[in-house]
């Protein structure tokens, strides 16, 4: 099976290239969060509970980022049936390894920690931290892909600012939050 | 449109406004075909983020602790192949130099907006694109990690006219 994972190289090249192949198909912008908004304008909710930020022709606009999250979720599926799921746990360094024993981590295997998420406040981790994704992604006006790929390579000052204020709050929540919820 | 004249606080809402209706403006013909190629980026893009190990909360945990060059390497990496090939688009004249984002007085947006989503981010270990890659990895994670991005973008939503942008 996996002794490594994609390369980053390569990795690297196929996700900047999404970038030029969007706009040569109808000057379209490479952005996935924003498929959260359009999924929420989608959901059949009564007017009361639907805020104008909600109210847009999504059906006109914005099928083919829908489109292409459907592909990312058919895509990552279709990967691990042709050549299986890389242990991302086992893969990663002996630092990181040591770093998560002493959170008590001691079983690195597959994608995510099962000791971790598991139970009511696994639950919780991933509920909280994917509403903070959603929450901020919107407020920013962009994630990892609207920003900090798209943004920078277009030179976006604000995109610059977005980016590196995701990393001061990944660093916060991995040295200071994080101990403290695993404890 | 907004005069010099007008107040700041109009401006500020013109600005934002502007902004999030930007990116609907741009967009250009639609077809079935399009829709078909954009899935099949799509099936690309998740195909890459399971293979390299993008939507594993483990990369992400080494990383956030500079304990590896992986991640840095598929950012930094991307980052060059976009720049450079949209160079290459605007010189071949199939691009226009992108329009400036809207920067209204801090840009309190992408500081507060931005580290909410870092912690995020780093809490759940995966971004938007792999949100949706883990749904066909681990359907249970998956599924309860779009439900809470859908409630947060539902919340920025509903608290969006009482936020400073």
């Amino acid at each position: 099976m996996h002794d490594a994972p994609l390369p980053w190289y390569v990795a690297g090249l196929l996700l900047g290239l999404v970038v030029p192949i969007l706009h040569l198909l109808g000057r379209r912008s490479f952005g996935i969060s924003a498929n959260f908004r359009h999924l929420c304008a989608a959901l059949p909710l009564p007017a009361r509970a639907r805020p104008s930020f909600l109210r847009y022709d999504w059906r006109a606009h914005d099928r083919w980022n829908l489109a292409l999250a459907l592909g990312i979720v058919l895509g990552g599926l279709l990967s691990v049936v042709v050549w299986g799921l890389p242990d991302a746990g086992a893969h990663v360094s002996e630092a990181t390894h040591s770093s998560l024993a002493a959170l008590g981590v001691r079983e690195a295997t597959g994608f995510l920690p099962s000791e971790v998420f598991h139970g009511p406040k696994g639950w919780a981790l991933i509920l909280g931290g994917s509403f903070l994704v959603g929450f901020g992604a919107r407020y920013a006006g962009g994630c990892t892909s609207g920003h900090a790929i798209t943004g920078l390579a277009h030179g976006q000052a604000p995109s610059l600012v977005a980016v590196i204020a995701f990393f001061a709050g990944g660093l916060l929540a991995t040295h200071f939050l994080l101990p403290l919820l695993l404890r | 449109m907004s005069s010099v004249l007008a107040p700041a606080r109009v401006r500020v809402a013109e600005a934002v406004a502007d902004f999030e209706s930007a990116p609907f403006v741009s967009v250009s013909q639609s077809s079935s075909a399009i829709h078909a190629a954009c899935l099949a980026v799509g099936v690309v893009l998740g195909g890459v983020f399971v293979q390299s190990e993008v939507a594993s909360w483990y990369r992400i945990q080494e990383m956030f602790r500079f304990q590896s060059l992986h991640l840095y390497g598929v950012i930094g990496v991307a980052v060059a192949v976009a720049f450079v090939s949209m160079r290459l688009l605007r010189w071949a004249g199939w691009a226009e130099p992108a329009s400036a984002k809207a920067w209204t007085g801090l840009g309190t947006r992408y500081w507060v907006g931005g580290v909410l989503f870092g912690i995020g981010w780093a809490l759940v270990g995966a971004c938007p694109g792999p949100l949706f890659a883990l749904l066909g990895v681990n359907p249970s994670v998956g599924l309860v990690g779009i439900a809470g991005a859908l409630l947060g973008t539902w919340s920025y939503a509903a608290a969006r006219p009482r936020l400073p942008h």
